[in-house]
């Protein structure tokens, strides 16, 4: 029997704020590594708190936290370099071309040429798009372009809060089909989605998110 | 108890202030504010380095803890409240003796600069988030506010050389007085100790009654699942 | 990584937005410039404004800080990058002296044209002694500017209020600044009777200065910008 390795993410009865407002209450939840795991739940219920807590965004107010065998409640920045988190916004640099944010983005970790290169190409922004500023791009190609950021980051737990937004059927084909190669190259994902038909296609397992606890779904 | 001696002191300071202490040669009545300048003056640097010292502490991690923090932040409200006193006393007694409401002295200078750092510092207070990142950012601001200090002494202090530094010191104070102003600097210690042993407590209250309204919150949220 | 390397990459990356979207040429030069304009309009005497023109840019720089350091965090919070780069682990001390260095290259560059718009404007004349004063006042001033505008510039980002709370903290800081970097600039341009050898001692405490707020700022800026 081989060990068991220890999860990527061990949330236990997390208990996380949002001012006065109890984002999570009382959360648990653990993945292991290579799984893609879809995060459900209406609007309001947790899922982005859930993310970002991950990355180590938010303070654990109470409970244990774990990721990437980092404890979150001692020091939520050791895990940070490792994770890779893709919110509501891109963190992109309107001004600079595709090229350019990715080229930064690669560089915080020291990445090469060639994995810049890669990365763009394995988000299909190779081509024309690689020279146009962000500000001048649609919706689904800012995310395409956030994505190759992450790519060229390495980073080993991807966090994706909604990443189907935006894109067309062509481009979800596409994220699904990196998140895929991804998770198989050792990456572990999570995407928070309130999209039901992804959870075939994609994911290894679901879980529902409500009112800021974790279950399994009914 | 402490609330007692306060009083006490507070009605020894008036009876000597204002009756038992005699007209300075020069100054005549207008002596008598100083009564309330210094130790006003004083207690503004006192209430300002407690502020530090508390931030200081509870940027250690040994000594992490948020008492310090509401130290800190009760001691800034009333030493806000204090400054604005010694500048608008330190003015009216300028205008009294000298004849000008301000001047470009270092001291005087200073303090201003201080009373509008705390305001600052107050309001960076206000900000929100957890108490945790509130005592944070608050002490990193309190250190750097010390650290300025100094910076802006000196410089206005090169900047008017030549103006005279006038010191409370002038003239001769007589015995009586000298008294008198020593039981204002104990009187207005004890009312500050007073004060902000009071105010850290609304704030522990504050905080505590935040946290409950997290227990109670939470307490919602979960049966929203039940629903 | 290592910090310098993070601080040269973000540098280059606060630069290359700059050239992209000139935003300093296009609108912070020309506020400068009308800034210097309105001086002379409300002071509205050849003679007065000769003797201030050095208080008159550096006040103009000041406010123009503003101007440039809310930008250049604007670029940040847009699309939530400052999050993003908090997430990837990179070292806050590195963001700090990354953009200082950046926000000082734009700095340097308005004082130069704010230094011409005087010549022009309020007929101030350069003294050829006064040179080595005058360049080591711009960089000393700049340095310790570009530092204070960058911590407090982050402290406020993405702040409620933000618009009012960065002048508030930063204008009683930068005060040090205002007053030696306008002192050792009359020293070097002989104007108000100085001579240059005026001007040495408060290049001492603009460096002092500089060196406060760049050390503080790299140790405290990662716990500032912590949301």
């Amino acid at each position: 029997m081989e060990p068991v390795a220890s999860p990527v993410v061990d949330l236990v009865d997390v208990v996380a704020v949002l001012g006065s407002f109890p984002a999570l209450a009382g959360a648990s939840l653990t993945v292991q590594r290579g799984e893609i795991v879809l995060l459900q739940g209406p609007n309001g219920a947790g899922k982005t708190s859930l993310l970002r807590l991950c990355a180590g965004l938010l303070p654990v107010e109470r409970g244990a936290a774990h990721v990437l065998g980092c404890d979150l409640v001692a020091d939520r920045t050791a895990v940070r370099n490792r994770v890779g988190l893709l919110g509501h916004a891109n963190g992109l640099y309107a001004d600079l071309t595709v090229a350019d944010n990715v080229r930064f983005w690669g560089a915080t970790v020291g990445a090469s040429d060639d994995e810049v290169a890669g990365a763009l190409r394995r988000m299909g922004l190779a081509e024309r798009l690689a020279t146009v500023p962000v500000s001048r791009l649609s919706a689904g190609q800012r995310r395409r372009t956030a994505l190759a950021c992450l790519v060229a980051r390495r980073a080993e737990l991807w966090l994706l809060d909604e990443p189907h937004a935006g894109l067309d059927a062509a481009g979800r084909d596409d994220l699904d089909h990196t998140l895929r190669s991804a998770a198989a190259a050792g990456a572990t994902v999570m995407v928070a989605s309130h999209e039901l038909e992804r959870a075939g296609a994609l994911a290894t397992r679901v879980v529902e998110v409500v009112a800021g606890q974790v279950q399994a779904p009914s | 108890m402490l609330g007692f001696a306060v009083l006490a002191g507070f009605a020894w300071l008036v009876l000597f202030g204002l009756f038992l202490s005699p007209n300075d040669q020069t100054q005549k009545t207008g002596v008598r504010i100083l009564y309330i300048h210094v130790p006003s003056a004083w207690l503004a640097y006192l209430a300002f380095g407690v502020t530090g010292i508390s931030s200081a502490f509870y940027l250690v991690k040994r000594t992490r803890s948020l008492v310090w923090d509401r130290i800190a932040g009760a001691s800034a409200e009333v030493g806000v409240l204090f400054m604005g006193i010694t500048l608008v006393s330190g003015s009216l007694w300028g205008r009294i003796t000298w004849g000008t409401f301000w001047t470009w002295d270092s001291r005087l200078t200073t303090t201003a600069f201080l009373f509008v750092t705390y305001i600052g510092y107050l309001a960076v207070r206000d900000l929100g988030g957890t108490h945790q990142q509130r005592a944070r950012r608050s002490a990193v601001l309190a250190l750097l506010a010390v650290c300025e200090v100094p910076l802006v002494h000196f410089s206005v202090k090169w900047w008017r050389p030549l103006h005279q530094q006038e010191s409370v010191a002038d003239g001769e104070l007589s015995g009586l007085m000298l008294f008198s102003l020593f039981v204002g600097l104990i009187s207005f210690t004890l009312l500050y100790v007073w004060l902000v042993m009071h105010r850290q407590r609304v704030l522990a209250l504050n905080d505590r009654a935040d946290d409950r309204g997290l227990d109670a919150a939470l307490l919602e949220r979960r049966n929203e699942v039940v629903r | 990584m290592n910090m310098w390397r993070i601080a040269r990459l973000v540098a280059v990356k606060d630069l290359r937005v700059e050239w992209r979207s000139r935003v300093m040429t296009n609108q912070v030069l020309p506020f400068a410039a009308l800034v210097m304009v309105m001086f002379a309009f409300a002071l509205d005497s050849d003679q007065v404004l000769t003797r201030v023109a050095p208080g008159l840019v550096w006040l103009a720089t000041m406010f123009s800080l503003l101007v440039i350091v809310q930008r250049s965090f604007a670029v940040e919070t847009a699309d939530g990058a400052l999050d993003a780069l908090q997430v990837a682990g990179v070292r806050p001390g590195g963001i700090f002296l990354g953009k200082s260095l950046a926000l000082a290259a734009q700095l340097a560059a308005l004082e130069l044209v704010l230094l011409a718009a005087a010549v022009v404007l309020y007929q101030t004349e350069l003294l050829a002694g006064g040179v080595v004063l005058l360049v080591t006042t711009w960089v000393a001033a700049t340095t310790g500017l570009a530092f204070v505008g960058t911590l407090y510039g982050g402290l406020a980002a993405g702040a409620k209020g933000r618009e009012t709370l960065l002048p508030l903290l930063m204008l009683p800081v930068v005060a040090p600044v205002l007053i030696g970097a306008t002192r050792a600039t009359e020293a070097a341009l002989g104007t108000n009777d100085a001579t240059p050898s005026d001007g040495w001692p408060w290049i001492g405490l603009l460096a002092l200065f500089a060196v406060v707020f760049g050390a503080g700022g790299t140790l405290a800026f990662g716990s500032l910008i912590d949301e």
